[in-house]
């Protein structure tokens, strides 16, 4: 399939997942992601693979721990309230090194919350969300092409590192449509599973996953690994785009959906003459520090926009270090912000360096 | 250019086929193009509506405060959408099922009985082609052959006989067009 077609970002997502060779996939309903499944419902009898409407999101992300310990390409979906739930089983997954792609098409929240758009699980992406010194490869795309790329790459990834990678977009880019196209990306190198569970026929040894260690030297021994594969990840696969930031004044930086409404603001304050630059994170962990510290000397101001109270502007502050203000706006609870909304705060910000 | 539309009716008027169609046509006409739904928790009954962007470059944000054009299915879309359409800008109603005419003077407003002339070809299902025949003539979006290509396309394989009543319907409607 090379030509473009019009599709839902669920959908896409879906597909592209099925092309990168995921064949199983387990998942319970939710809005605003119930197109993903119920496409994996059609797609996966067709390709002879898997799909399986578990008993509840915590049976579908262990469910997740046994495919991908057998070492198959893996995928479950959902929404804030229901990746909430499978926290324990990321962790598990985190824990004993098992390769898995996870979506989060976040709500509001706190709570059950809405059903409307949102950036509020920010942190929980990030900063851990279940239990224990372990990171997720967190992947933000801004478009519908950008998410089946990411897609495609993070089976790649989570392959690579032997680490669940996480797709995080929210409800806008779950249920629009735009034209995508599903192509062969350059497919990296991935070292052979030699560590699966398919039997004794399969592997001389036994092989064990598991992430229960009890004894202490062991445990840290293992984290110290883990903190290592972590340190490679941050080295490698920082990811950022740039949108006139050679010589912005003021540069705002979004990912995901806000990004794209904040790139709207940027070409109409272009158009006026402001001089605003829009930088805009792919990979929120490992966070593009590299590529955001170097813009710092270039601006006066950053103004963070995300769709929640203030969670990337942690990681945008840590980056800038003090050395610049580093202003926020926020839109909560399935409210999206509007570029003349984002253009009135640069406006306001803009107004503050000069 | 940038030409955002927002279509609304009850659940059932078939709104979001004709978003889908348009923003289809767009694609293949080679631009840019979104479809982005209101996926509120509706009752039946209740109003639909989605948003759909036709560009030259990019779509930034995939939903618009004033869209340059609404299509109204129903009188709540109508009272709902008015008032949102940028000046300068196209409001298509349907008076078939809107008997107060919309009051803004300062854009284009087209009456369409879509209801009407869809019963006239025998399947008011295809009310909402008529429509977008009504959008399609006052607004030249993306040309004909682009839209028999995009309906080609949306219509699944046991309907591709639905596809003359659709065509005549959107013809219909460029006819029915008339500014007041």
């Amino acid at each position: 399939m090379s030509e473009r077609v019009l599709m839902k970002g669920n959908e896409a997502i879906a597909e592209a997942a099925i092309q990168a060779g995921c064949r199983f996939f387990f998942g319970y309903p939710i809005t605003p992601q119930n197109e993903l499944p119920e496409y994996m419902s059609r797609r996966m009898p067709q390709v002879e693979g898997t799909f399986l409407q578990a008993e509840s999101e915590v049976a579908a992300i262990n469910m997740v721990y046994g495919a991908a310990g057998a070492g198959a390409r893996v995928m479950t979906s959902s929404s804030s309230p229901g990746i909430s739930l499978k926290q324990e089983g990321i962790s598990y997954l985190a824990g004993a090194e098992l390769p898995a792609v996870i979506v989060n098409i976040v709500r509001g929240g706190p709570g059950l919350g809405s059903i409307q758009p949102s950036q509020g699980a920010y942190f929980q992406a990030v900063k851990g969300g279940g239990h224990g010194d372990y990171r997720l490869l967190v992947l933000a795309p801004a478009n519908l092409q950008e998410a089946v790329d990411l897609v495609t790459e993070a089976f790649d990834l989570a392959d690579l590192y032997r680490n669940p990678v996480l797709i995080l977009g929210d409800g806008l880019l779950g249920q629009m449509m735009e034209p995508v196209e599903f192509r062969k990306l350059p497919s990296r190198e991935l070292p052979p599973k030699t560590w699966a569970t398919t039997g004794m026929r399969h592997h001389p040894h036994k092989n064990i996953i598991n992430s229960l260690v009890l004894d202490a030297p062991g445990l840290e021994k293992h984290i110290l690994h883990l903190q290592e594969k972590y340190a490679r990840m941050n080295l490698h696969e920082q990811r950022a785009k740039s949108l006139h930031c050679a010589d912005a004044e003021v540069v705002i930086v979004a990912y995901g959906s806000t990004a794209r409404i904040a790139k709207t603001a940027v070409m109409s304050l272009r158009q006026s003459g402001l001089k605003v630059g829009l930088f805009r994170p792919v990979t929120l962990w490992p966070f593009p520090v590299n590529t955001l510290s170097e813009l710092v000397p270039k601006v006066k101001a950053f103004l963070t926009v995300e769709m929640n109270a203030g969670q990337m502007v942690e990681d945008v502050k840590l980056a800038v270090n003090g050395a610049r203000p580093v202003h926020f706006y926020g839109r909560m609870g399935g409210m999206v912000p509007t570029p003349e909304e984002i253009s009135s705060e640069c406006v306001r910000v803009l107004g503050g360096v000069r | 250019m940038t030409f955002e539309v927002v279509m609304a009716g009850f659940g059932g008027q078939g709104v979001m086929l004709m978003g889908q169609i348009l923003a289809y046509a767009g694609m293949v006409h080679g631009k840019q193009v979104s479809w982005m739904p209101s996926y509120g928790p509706e009752m039946r009954g209740g109003t639909a509506n989605c948003t759909v962007i036709v560009a030259d470059e990019a779509v930034g944000s995939p939903v618009v405060a004033h869209p340059y054009a609404v299509v109204a299915l129903n009188r709540p879309s109508l009272d709902k959408f008015e008032s949102a359409v940028r000046p300068g800008g196209v409001l298509i109603y349907n008076e078939s099922l809107i008997s107060t005419p919309p009051t803004r003077s300062d854009i284009k407003v087209v009456a369409v009985a879509a209801n009407q002339i869809a019963d006239e070809l025998g399947n008011v299902k295809v009310a909402n082609m008529v429509a977008l025949g009504a959008l399609l003539e006052v607004t030249d979006l993306v040309p004909m052959e682009c839209i028999i290509a995009a309906l080609k396309k949306a219509l699944p394989a046991h309907r591709q006989d639905m596809l003359a009543v659709n065509l005549a319907a959107i013809e219909r409607g460029k006819q029915a067009a008339v500014i007041p």
